[in-house]
């Protein structure tokens, strides 16, 4: 059956221009090239990931879709097919890559952002100071001081907070599901930006304890390279619940990417499957969840925001309550459109939320119970521009966290094949000749460079919006306004309708 | 302070918040205090939390959950019972409680030994695993409830059932599921359909005994109890039967 199914890609190659020099042969993780006078390609392995033709020094490739397919159908779709083909033939769960690429309706195309004008002037961002800081972590409910010795002091305590130069943190990838050279680039860039990156739950590697500051730890059912050691080389320390692409499903990183450094940094034998089991297995209530909040606490001697990172899912207003009352600071909200480094493909297509909803439930919920100062909102699953951060901070989040635009910036192509281990760019790999692909030093660059244009363009919509700091847009949905949205639609989303 | 010299303390914990209690622990561990005698105590969490190095910790009374969690070194000794969550995520140094314990001990244990006189809960061991010379160990002298050694990835679990009456399982069901790595040795038999399918019984050999007797000398000498007694009973061990159990289950 596996030799009944079509190539979903099509590499031609232009002769004429080919001047045999190999590059694409060397170049594909996946092995789709041969040489026998001239390169074949075997066209049933092509990905599309396009590293050879961005290295063709002749532009001699072109991949195109397979026009070869079947009679098309526009219910049941050639992915569709191909997949029932697949397992027909295998007998397992389909396994795949990144986020949700199927076409659900995409709430951030439907939200437009207000502008001042005449009446309320807007302000020029090139000449006024613009403010982007955002702090992370618990707020007091009052502040209040005190005076000694004619000086004014505050007398509340405040619970410790993390400065963000920019509302925008690294989403979490492992070292194991990424390189250390990603890693690596993730952590220069955060420092460099005054941001924050987040391993993940696959542990840090000693090379990047110096980026310390810039850290955000997981600890997540596996445990994986969590120790005493660990907990202190961070900024941040997360209790991993949920992920967008695969909520309540734990993961499992096969054997054959565990290596002598990644089993080192997870702390586990070489070679053997890291298993994250679906739940924690001492978090089964919100009491639970608060011992485990806790115990991080006292480990990290109340000096460290503790946060949760948990999946978009149909209740997620009441977990978030749940969560804030169990005394996390910061809870970190992935939605479906969230990527991974592998996920049973039915799982990452079919279950969770939309990030935006869930934003707008959840800051709806906590500011109904009156506790949304107590912990920070920090979303993710989706981001892709500057935009969508205004349009996620305006339905209330404080920040938000970007994974797969990160991995664009370092050259990612987006073609879903994380979990084969062999990604063409040297990113979602642990195969050495493809990982030294990728420089860290330039791949840091890349990153900084695109947080630094988002930044300079959050602060011309804050200026559009005649605000000067990211602060007075947080929750401001007064600022949005809904297009082709219903009125279910709008009232969970807090927006009017556009022209009202 | 003279090179070499214990710096020991009591302290009467009875009344006093957990999280004053810690704090006071971790300022005089710093101080330079090694051995202390935690008097009254009473359910306070988080004790030996993340606490690292030679110290040693002598508690009277039932300390609260997560006991010695994150720990890194240092030695506790119960006199009373524990609650849940003992030794969660530890990476090194040793827990002896004497009396039973609750659920979930161990999680995601690294390294360091946990004795338990008698009995404990559910979810014991979860998720264990070993690395290098870190091979974490929990010796249980009771019985154990269901979801032992669930996930087990490394380490040791071993169970004697010195108190157990007659015809009451050695431990509840799903023992060992999702077993990938490591060793539960079980003093006696269990019946075969509690046994998750990742696991299989074998016969010990003369490495198991090697790693085994130790453990069961330290037992003896913790509680006081014949080792002779301890080995009448034929041990049985539980192994994976696959370091990758879930390696089928997908399709490319
Ligand atoms: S990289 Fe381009 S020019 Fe070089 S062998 Fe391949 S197709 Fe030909
Ligand atoms: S990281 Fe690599 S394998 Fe994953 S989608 Fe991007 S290019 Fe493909």
């Amino acid at each position: 059956m596996a030799n009944l199914i079509p190539p979903r890609f099509k590499v031609v190659i232009d002769y004429e221009k080919c001047r045999k020099c190999k590059r694409c042969v060397i170049n594909c993780g996946f092995g789709v090239y041969s040489f026998a006078d001239r390169v074949i390609p075997d066209h049933k392995k092509c990905v599309s990931c396009q590293r050879c033709v961005a290295f063709c020094p002749e532009e001699a490739i072109t991949i195109i879709e397979n026009p070869n397919v079947f009679r098309p159908n526009s219910y049941w779709t050639m992915e569709d097919r191909i997949n029932i083909m697949k397992q027909a033939g295998s007998s397992g769960m389909l396994l795949t890559g990144m986020g949700n690429d199927r076409p659900y309706k995409n709430y951030f195309d439907h939200l437009l952002i207000d502008a001042c004008q005449v009446t309320n002037p807007s302000i020029d961002p090139l000449r006024e100071p613009m403010e982007l800081t955002t702090y992370l972590g618990k707020k007091p409910d009052a502040v209040t001081v005190k005076v000694e010795n004619g000086k004014v002091k505050l007398d509340t305590r405040i619970a410790p907070q993390i400065k963000l130069d920019t509302p925008i943190i690294f989403s979490p990838m492992s070292y194991g599901s990424i390189s250390l050279n990603a890693h690596k680039a993730l952590a220069r860039a955060a420092k460099e930006c005054g941001i924050l990156m987040n391993t993940g739950e696959g542990g840090l590697h000693k090379d990047l304890y110096p980026y310390k500051d810039w850290i955000i730890v997981q600890v997540a059912s596996g445990r994986f390279g969590v120790n005493q050691e660990y907990l202190d080389h961070s900024a941040v320390v997360e209790i991993k619940i949920g992920q967008g692409a695969k909520p309540g499903i734990g993961g499992h990183l096969p054997g054959e990417k565990v290596n002598r450094e990644v089993s080192e940094t997870r702390m586990i034998p070489e070679g053997t499957d890291a298993l994250s089991p679906a739940p924690h297995h001492d978090i089964y209530s919100i009491e639970d969840l608060a011992q485990l909040i806790y115990a991080l606490k006292e480990a990290t001697n109340y000096e460290k925001p503790v946060s949760v990172k948990i999946a978009a899912v149909h209740n997620v207003a009441a977990i978030a309550s749940g969560i804030a009352r169990a005394g996390a600071d910061i809870i970190y909200i992935d939605g479906f459109r969230g990527g991974t480094g592998a996920a049973p493909t039915i799982i990452r297509d079919h279950i969770g939320i939309p990030i935006e909803l869930a934003i707008a439930a959840v800051d709806d919920r906590l500011r109904a119970e009156g506790i949304r100062n107590s912990v920070s909102i920090v979303a993710a699953g989706g981001i892709r521009h500057s935009g969508d951060v205004a349009k996620a901070i305006a339905l209330g989040a404080d920040a938000v966290a970007i994974g797969t635009a990160a991995l664009i910036a370092m050259g990612c192509h987006v073609c879903q094949m994380c979990h084969t281990g062999n990604c063409s760019w040297g990113i979602a790999t642990q195969r050495p000749e493809l990982t030294q692909r990728l420089d860290p030093d330039w791949a840091a660059q890349q990153l900084i460079n695109l947080v630094k244009s988002w930044s300079l363009e959050l602060k011309e919509i804050l200026g559009a919006l005649g605000l000067n700091a990211i602060e007075s847009l947080r929750g401001s949905r007064e600022r949005l306004r809904g297009i082709g949205l219903n009125d279910t639609e709008l009232a969970i989303l807090g927006v009017k309708h556009a022209g009202r | 302070m003279p090179e070499g010299r214990v710096m020991a303390m009591e302290i009467n914990a009875k009344g006093m918040y957990y999280r004053d209690l810690n704090n006071l622990l971790r300022e005089k561990v710093a101080e330079g205090v090694t051995e202390f005698t935690l008097q009254g105590i009473n359910g306070q969490r988080y004790l030996g939390t993340g606490l690292k190095g030679k110290v040693k910790i002598e508690v009277y009374g039932t300390p609260g959950n997560d006991l010695g969690a994150f720990m890194d070194g240092p030695e506790i000794i119960v006199y009373g019972n524990g609650q849940d969550g003992i030794a969660n995520t530890m990476n090194d140094g040793r827990i002896v409680v004497h009396g039973h314990a609750g659920d979930v001990l161990g999680y995601g244990m690294r390294g360091g030994e946990l004795y338990i006189r008698e009995s404990v809960g559910y979810r014991v061991g979860i998720h264990m695993k070993e690395y290098k010379k870190q091979v974490p160990v929990i010796v249980v002298g009771g019985t154990a409830g269901a979801f032992f050694g669930e996930y087990m990835a490394g380490g040791i679990l071993v169970v004697l059932g010195l108190n157990k009456k007659e015809g009451e399982p050695l431990t509840g069901d799903y023992l060992g599921t999702g077993m990938h790595g490591g060793v539960i040795y079980l003093r006696g038999e269990v019946e075969k359909d509690i046994l998750g399918k990742e696991v299989a019984e074998f016969e010990l050999n003369e490495e198991d005994y090697r790693r085994l007797n130790p453990l069961l000398e330290n037992y003896a000498n913790f509680f006081n109890v014949s080792l002779d007694e301890i080995k009448k009973v034929p041990f049985k061990k539980l192994v994976p039967v696959s370091h990758r159990p879930y390696g089928k289950l997908y399709t490319y």
